[in-house]
């Protein structure tokens, strides 16, 4: 997912105070900015909140790829008005996990030097016009299937955030969809694109789940306290079981020849990404990892000016407007 | 006033907004901060919608179909109409939003006067646009005196995109032989009636910017009258039409 | 961030990492319609409150949401502890009388 193997910290704290919060969490309340809360709950939002703003702001790029090279007015604006929210929520995350007490520049710095990672499927290229409906379709979707549990999660401002988040993102999927529409339904270079497409960004978007957590501690303690709501293959099987009738509806050939539907367990059966290449991207070696974190290094770098000159500004007037008092 | 001269008029007017928004457009991702890069983004797409309804009513007064994506996407440099500045690359931020302030400051005269246009439908996308351009100007000038006032780099950099982009000024406001028509008909002022007003609030928030108006009153000229853009439109072209040339017969 | 009383916790920003020179932090709050109360929406940064309230208007306000905008540096914003949650809302809960459900009007008596 956005925030993929996020580890949770183990807390060693007064079990009363422990027992009093688990309770309430439990009870559905939400836990806010000043609440007690243990040190490792603390820790675990704040970096899984900060990796979920990361994978926005690096996810704008394979996007912002094509604004410039959209094939119609129309499509342009829809495009960027979609990078622009990924733009947002970002944002908003930051803004979140800044309540938690660490600062947006200290967590901006932290994925620049690769302290903090950014979801795996952001260092895929988008190499055609029909990279912006897969990507609208399958890796947005996915967001959105981990997303909606998300906006229960107990930590309230990042609850907040969820909700204001999925409700702008209701749109990105479905005009990733209709770019898909238009490509499988065009020219036959269109509908080779769009295959295309599918085929590249298939198993990555399996991958945004993350690997398969029914043993790991960390998830438990972390859906305990009510911030990852499900396991990743359970939404990794509701991802499969959504997404495989929609690229029937359009024609398209999932990439995966062992696809069968499993009447028993009412989902499909399908074959688990390469975990290899997952770990590996996630080392930094996938197709893009220099080039995204090249560009948001530049962006931060050119724009170190900009900061300090708004903000010199901003003193200066500030002392001015002292001063004539 | 023939059909011609509006056609070319309008031509001007949605080249301007469709060449500049495509510039803004790049940022998108790579902005110095994150609410710098959705206001711009902001600004992009006003300037995009504006582009569809300029584009869009030329269309229909040169009446041979021609849609306004037919319009920016298969016309080559020759037949676009935008002025020199707004093809100017991006440069640094700075640069950006020099260029920015110094477009909208005569957009938003442009505007104003077009908003009471002979021409309903003329003077309908003007009215839609000017509320647009208000805040970008306000944005854009408020940024402006910001960096001009802020460290010594950033002033550095400020008055070097000042002295730049300078001598594309005075395009905006030299009248030719369509403009002549366009104030006969009543449809648009005449471009140099705008510069009285421009240049005062120019020089008022360059003083309030500490930056110094170049002494010149040099002027490029050739994007209007489309007879000789820089060579960075081309390069613009290449990618913003290469879909639509790539693959003429898909629709998208 | 770090005053006693303010809305987010205090951070150790002080013993353990040198004051940062960031663009503060401001809390928006939007009044969505005429007629309604400004309702907090959400932070943002800037380097002063005329940025803050530009960059509201182009973060918050994308998709039509307000007709007004008020921005205040979050290290300005006072807060109750939630320590005395207990004092300050609880006294209120036998107030019942102030709730209009109270009071037993007879139907026949109409709409009140």
């Amino acid at each position: 997912m956005y925030a993929q193997m996020v580890k949770s910290e183990a807390t060693q704290e007064d079990p009363e105070k422990l027992a009093t919060f688990q309770a309430r969490i439990d009870a559905g309340e939400k836990i806010e900015p000043k609440d007690w809360m243990p040190a490792g709950y603390r820790k675990t939002l704040i970096r899984q909140i900060g990796q979920h703003a990361h994978s926005e702001i690096v996810g704008q790029l394979p996007e912002g790829n094509w604004i410039t090279r959209a094939p119609t007015l129309e499509r342009k604006a829809i495009l960027l008005a979609k990078v622009q929210d990924e733009a947002g929520h970002g944002l908003y995350l930051y803004c979140a996990a800044e309540t938690l007490g660490v600062s947006r520049d200290e967590l901006t710095e932290m994925l620049l030097d690769g302290r903090m990672k950014y979801s795996s499927i952001f260092n895929y290229p988008t190499l055609t016009w029909a990279d912006m409906g897969a990507v609208g379709w399958l890796v947005d979707g996915a967001a959105i299937m981990n997303q909606v549990p998300l906006q229960r999660t107990s930590f309230g401002p990042y609850s907040r955030a969820m909700i204001r988040i999925c409700k702008e993102e209701s749109f990105h999927q479905r005009q990733g969809y209709d770019i898909m529409m238009k490509m499988a339904r065009g020219t036959p270079e269109q509908k080779r694109m769009a295959q295309d497409a599918l085929n590249r960004f298939w198993y990555p978007s399996l991958m945004m789940f993350g690997p398969s957590d029914k043993d790991s501690v960390h998830s438990a303690q972390s859906m305990a306290w009510k911030i990852k709501m499900n396991t990743n293959d359970e939404l990794r099987q509701k991802f499969v079981d959504q997404t495989v009738p929609q690229a029937e509806y359009l024609g398209l050939t999932v990439p995966d020849e062992t696809l069968t539907w499993n009447e028993e367990k009412g989902g499909y059966d399908f074959a688990e990404p390469d975990w290899k290449e997952f770990f590996e991207v996630i080392q930094g070696n996938g197709p893009c990892n220099t080039e995204r974190l090249a560009a948001r290094n530049k962006a931060w770098d050119d724009g170190k000016w900009v900061r300090d000159g708004l903000l010199a500004h901003a003193e200066k007037r500030s002392m001015r407007k002292i001063a004539a008092e | 006033m023939s059909d011609d001269a509006l056609f070319e008029f309008l031509c001007r007017m949605g080249d301007n907004t469709l060449v500049l928004g495509h510039r803004v457009s790049e940022w998108c991702g790579h902005a110095p901060v994150l609410e710098e890069d959705i206001a711009l983004a902001n600004t992009a797409l006003d300037l995009i919608g504006q582009t569809q309804m300029w584009l869009g009513l030329a269309g229909e007064i040169e009446g041979k179909g021609r849609s306004a994506d037919d319009l920016a996407m298969r016309r080559d440099v020759w037949d676009f109409r935008n002025i020199l500045l707004v093809e100017q690359p991006n440069g640094d931020f700075g640069q950006t939003m020099m260029r920015q302030f110094l477009f909208d400051l005569w957009h938003l005269e442009m505007l104003k006067a077009l908003s009471g246009s002979s021409h309903d439908r003329v003077a309908a996308i003007a009215a839609k646009s000017v509320k647009e351009v208000q805040y970008h100007v306000e944005r854009s000038g408020d940024t402006v005196i910001g960096l001009g006032d802020g460290t010594s780099e950033s002033h550095r950099r400020m008055q070097a995109a000042l002295d730049l982009l300078w001598p594309y000024v005075g395009e905006m406001f030299v009248p030719d032989h369509i403009d002549a028509q366009m104030s006969e008909a009543g449809i648009a002022p005449d471009p140099g009636e705008l510069r009285a007003t421009y240049d005062a609030r120019l020089a008022e928030v360059m003083t309030e910017a500490t930056l110094t108006i170049p002494d010149s009153g040099f002027a490029h000229k050739g994007g209007k009258s489309g007879m000789r853009h820089s060579e960075h439109l081309g390069h613009m072209l290449t990618q913003m039409q290469w879909l639509q040339r790539a693959y003429p017969d898909a629709t998208w | 961030m770090s005053s006693p009383n303010s809305a987010y916790p205090d951070t150790p920003e002080t013993q353990t990492r040198p004051k940062r020179h960031e663009w503060p932090l401001w809390e928006v709050f939007i009044r969505g319609q005429h007629g309604m109360s400004h309702r907090h929406v959400g932070s943002l940064h800037a380097p002063d409150e005329e940025m803050a309230i530009k960059n509201a208007r182009d973060v918050y306000t994308r998709r039509n949401e307000g007709v007004s905008i008020w921005v205040v540096e979050a290290r300005h914003i006072a807060a109750s502890s939630p320590s005395e949650k207990g004092p300050l809302y609880e006294p209120s809960e036998s107030k019942v009388y102030r709730h209009p459900t109270f009071f037993d009007i007879p139907d026949e008596v109409g709409a009140m």
